[in-house]
């Protein structure tokens, strides 16, 4: 069994905090489906942004189609604002592997060329198999490797929660 | 026992070759991908990279610039290359069969064939006889069959009217002949239309076609009246004199597309064509522009349908 894992609540009210001064009227916020977009909604009502919140769908950019395929898929990318020019603020639940951020990269791109991206992960659980840090981390956090790290919302709060990786 | 020659054996589609036979679990699939792909194509960067070192070839023993165009751009905004093969020009007229002309172009290496033939069946063929893990798409075959066309134009549907569960659908023209009438039957009535009517002079209606399930209408006023969508077909010009018309102005006199006749169907219908369209023969300039019309919709959508076809396939390896 893991250690107990942070209230992701909480976490996302120490975000906000260390956010404050790194934002301004012209800054983008980006969510990563599903988990990174839930998180971006609450700390872009923490942080009173002006622009609306954006979304990344990053199925059409992943590194394993070969391998499964193309599967259902109802979300998709909404950038409310243009891209061109802008400093964005990439967020997401887990970061782990780095595979999702290069996709989300890959994704954004699409949209135009941003002045700059900083990313934001609700919690870090290491294990990355690509050059990729975060700016903003809520925690750091030990899951065992046959683990995964899933964020819910029941009742409108946000709950992190380990379960065994499927095969 | 198989389940048919598209479905692989865990139901998955593998090749394109009909809307006959496909669930309806299969269908909402391409048609809800295909929605992604519509976002794709608003883009500042109007490609993804799905199909990138894959190759597809487009294959047509019958012309047609306009179908290979948009599967073209379709597999090339998926980042797929693409080669475009006119074989009624040039390896028939030399005397190579159609499979000789397919197994050549599998050994270079074809992920994907994108097969139009006047014959009808020809890319059942060509699948029965491609590797493992190669795909057919069926382009048009004869009269039997045009998948992608059939499901841009329910794609369409869906779009403007959301629910196919209430609603009343007309098609019109030369049924007999038309691959995409037939397509479009298939897939509406495995979608839950409940009543999809055909309307047309008896010499242009398939002896058996109520067996398709439709209702059939040879009175142009009463199969409009009250439907939701009314698509026309185009009317092939060597059908417009011989032994089944007597003329192209006879037929646009009874079943040509006017706002007079428009204006039969329910207030809010869509009207569709499959193009290239005869304006003055199986619609009317002031229709075909006017504001019910989303054939240009259509043409959009057709390229989104297709991507998703194709990236489905692709995926399904």
């Amino acid at each position: 069994m893991a250690a107990r894992l942070p209230e992701a609540e909480a976490l996302i009210d120490s975000l906000a905090q260390a956010l404050r001064g790194s934002v301004n009227s012209e800054t983008g916020l980006v969510g990563i489906y599903s988990g990174g977009a839930w998180v971006a909604q609450r700390l872009h009502r923490a942080l009173g942004l002006q622009l609306p919140v954006g979304q990344l769908a990053i199925t059409l950019h992943r590194d394993d189609f070969d391998r499964i395929g193309l599967h259902r898929e109802q979300r998709r990318s909404h950038l409310p604002f243009p891209v061109e020019g802008r400093d964005i603020l990439l967020v997401d639940d887990v970061l782990h592997t780095g595979r999702t951020i290069r996709a989300a990269l890959n994704e954004l791109w699409d949209f135009g060329r941003p002045k700059s991206v900083r990313l934001v992960a609700l919690v870090d659980r290491g294990g990355r198999e690509l050059p990729i840090a975060a700016d903003f981390t809520g925690a750091k956090v030990d899951v065992d490797a046959g683990e995964s790290l899933v964020l819910s919302e029941e009742n409108g709060r946000l709950r992190l929660t380990a379960v065994k990786a499927s095969p | 026992m198989s389940r048919s020659l598209q479905l692989g054996p865990d139901g998955r589609l593998v090749h394109l070759l009909s809307t006959e036979g496909l669930p309806a679990e299969t269908l909402r699939h391409i048609l809800d991908t295909a929605d992604q792909f519509v976002s794709v194509n608003e883009r500042e960067v109007k490609k993804v990279p799905l199909l990138r070192g894959r190759s597809l070839f487009n294959v047509f023993f019958e012309n047609s610039t306009r179908t290979r165009t948009t599967f073209e751009i379709a597999a090339k905004r998926l980042s797929a290359d693409v080669v475009n093969l006119n074989i009624g020009a040039s390896s028939t007229a030399k005397g190579e069969s159609l499979l000789d002309t397919v197994w050549n172009l599998q050994a270079m290496d074809a992920d994907m064939f994108v097969v139009r033939h006047k014959e009808a069946g020809a890319p059942h063929l060509v699948a029965r006889h491609v590797k493992p893990g190669v795909h057919v798409i069926n382009a048009g075959d004869g009269r039997h069959a045009h998948p992608t066309q059939g499901l841009l134009d329910v794609y369409t549907i869906r779009h403007y009217k959301k629910d196919f569960s209430r609603l009343v659908v007309a098609i019109v023209g030369d049924i007999l002949h038309s691959r995409v009438a037939r397509s479009q039957i298939h897939a509406l009535k495995t979608l839950g239309v409940p009543e999809v009517r055909v309307i047309g002079p008896r010499t242009l209606l398939p002896a058996d076609v109520e067996r398709l399930g439709v209702r059939v209408f040879h009175d142009m006023a009463a199969g409009l009246r009250g439907c939701d969508v009314v698509m026309t077909l185009r009317l092939q010009s060597e059908r417009m004199s011989g032994p089944l018309l007597p003329s192209a102005g006879e037929f646009n006199k009874a079943y040509g597309l006017t706002p007079e006749k428009l204006a039969q169907a329910s207030p809010d219908a869509i009207v569709m064509h499959p193009g290239p369209m005869n304006r003055g023969v199986e619609i009317d300039s002031s229709v075909a522009d006017g504001g019910q019309s989303v054939i240009m919709p259509q043409v959009t959508f057709g390229i989104a349908v297709r991507m998703a076809v194709m990236a489905i396939l692709a995926g399904n390896a």
